[in-house]
């Protein structure tokens, strides 16, 4: 095997953008990226997409997107895992240069949410879960959430206020973001006065789904370019795993096996313990999914992952910082994207290029994207 | 339209025709025939009999396409006597509060209707308060 460093990193901004299509969204993380990576030019890309099919009916992203970022004969694919679908295309990437298939591999992640609304989008979120026995039921992934969310509340009893952390964490740091959909800091109060969703869920625990790009071009480090002016981060561990789509399918569905495993796998191929981590950038699509990832990677002890949400724990000075550029929380939740945000603020903060949301000396990083309640599961430790 | 793909399901959303594993007992709904639990083959039909309680509970008021007629309406997972969990609309409330384990019955009811007036229309199970003092 190869090693396997991130040679470039680009990015949009998160948000409704009614003025920009989803070719030219990607375009623009990839033209980034190149930017950043000096030139190099890729020689395979991997693309990660929730929901164009159903948003902007349109698939063979990988050709579209090719054509349209100017690298018109180059391998290109979709990688599909629902929302987690960026951090496996991720993966896809890291497998073709660890392998020497490729030397260098672009992964972008791109969603084009907005040009649907209501009804039709509601429906299009339910693709990824069972659709003959949950989304025929006429489920949401935020009434699946909220029943998450009652249950922890029923078996651990916990108020529903000890989730408030969460998205005050998440907003606190998305204040900082330029590329953040929501620039504006949120405190209990509004926490609690915010209307329900699907009860016990409230409008703060549920992450915005919009528009955006990201990209990463990986690389070997003999192949950087001599005057590569950033520090090299590696990709240091990265696993996928699966649990039973469906929730009801799981013997406890408070327990995210997938985003266990995956943690598990990935530092155990970084030769670390979850307990190294400099930053954890979780998949905050809910509070209560943020709660559970706590648990699931070791950080807290089941039942208490809130516990780590009443203090500064999770601030970027604190001892486990999440969400640091705002997680999908903050600076957006765009869709099959979101793993490639995580990756792309992760590299910033090994890298030192922060800015006001650099966590002090930021080493080790892991990041984890799920789709639904965790029924794919993908970490990435990167390094420098 | 989707036809028949509901059609296929018919056993399972009318009647709750799942499977027992011939090699450790357990009830397997929806079918998979292959025993979730100890992954040997299982293809030996098993009806149960819709009975249950609440394992979590939640009110959906923005409804995806197909079920805004119905908004507000609650869903749950519910725990089977048998064992497995299955997701579904709690229906029949009336007044009743709902509460995390309480007992519910399974009921046959319209689950969504196809847009125009040739659109198919789904029925399946739902689960209303178990009547009290009913014969089991």
């Amino acid at each position: 095997m190869f090693d396997v460093v991130i040679a470039g990193i680009g990015q949009t901004e998160v948000g409704e953008l009614y003025t920009i299509s989803l070719r030219d969204l990607a375009r623009q993380a990839i033209n980034a990226a190149r930017v950043d990576a000096g030139g190099l030019r890729p020689e395979a890309l991997f693309v990660g997409n929730m929901l164009a099919a159903a948003e902007s009916r349109q698939t063979h992203l990988g050709a579209l997107i090719a054509d349209h970022a100017g690298l018109t004969g180059i391998e290109a694919s979709t990688v599909e895992a629902g929302s987690a679908a960026g951090a496996a295309a991720l993966r896809v990437a890291y497998f073709a240069v660890a392998s020497g298939e490729a030397e260098v591999a672009l992964a972008v992640g791109v969603e084009k949410y907005t040009d649907q609304l209501g009804p039709l989008s509601e429906a299009s979120l339910m693709l990824s879960a069972d659709s003959d026995y949950e989304a025929v039921q006429g489920l949401t992934p935020n009434a699946q959430a909220a029943l998450l969310m009652r249950r922890y509340i029923y078996e651990y009893n916990t108020l529903r206020e000890a989730f408030a952390g969460f998205p005050i964490t998440a907003h606190a740091n998305g204040a900082l973001n330029p590329f953040a959909m929501y620039r504006s800091a949120l405190n209990a109060e509004a926490y609690a006065r915010a209307g329900l969703v699907s009860d016990p869920l409230n409008m703060f625990d549920v992450a915005p789904i919009a528009d955006g790009a990201a990209a990463v071009i990986l690389t070997r480090s003999d192949r950087l370019p001599k005057d590569f002016p950033h520090p090299r981060v590696r990709i240091a561990g990265a696993s996928m795993a699966t649990d039973r789509l469906a929730l009801h399918d799981r013997p406890d569905p408070l327990h995210l096996a997938a985003a266990q495993q995956s943690v598990q796998r990935a530092c155990k191929q970084a030769g670390i313990s979850p307990q190294d981590v400099d930053l954890f950038e979780l998949h905050d699509s809910y509070s209560i999914l943020a709660a559970l990832s706590l648990e699931a990677a070791g950080f807290a002890r089941r039942g208490d992952g809130w516990k780590l949400a009443q203090d500064d724990s999770l601030s970027l000075t604190g001892s486990l910082p999440i969400a640091t550029f705002g997680g999908l929380k903050a600076r957006g939740f765009p869709g099959g994207a979101s793993g490639l945000y995580q990756a792309v603020e992760a590299t910033l903060q090994l890298r030192g290029q922060a800015g006001p949301n650099q966590v002090p000396g930021a080493h080790i990083a892991m990041i984890q994207s799920l789709s639904g309640p965790a029924a794919s599961a993908v970490t990435h430790i990167l390094a420098v | 339209m989707e036809i028949p793909r509901h059609w296929r399901l018919k056993k399972q959303r009318y009647n709750l025709i799942g499977e027992v594993c011939p090699h450790c007992e357990a009830k397997i709904f929806p079918p998979r025939d292959v025993c979730p639990h100890c992954g040997e083959e299982a293809r030996t039909e098993f009806a149960f009999s819709g009975r249950g309680e609440v394992y979590s509970y939640t009110t959906i008021y923005d409804a995806p396409a197909g079920y805004e007629a119905y908004a507000p309406y609650t869903v749950a997972i519910v725990k089977l006597a048998e064992g497995p969990m299955i997701t579904a609309q709690l229906t029949d409330l009336g007044d009743q509060a709902v509460q995390v384990g309480m007992p519910v019955e399974m009921v046959t009811r319209r689950l969504r209707q196809d847009g125009d007036e040739r659109g198919v229309i789904v029925y399946g199970y739902k689960f209303r308060p178990a009547l009290v003092g009913a014969a089991a």
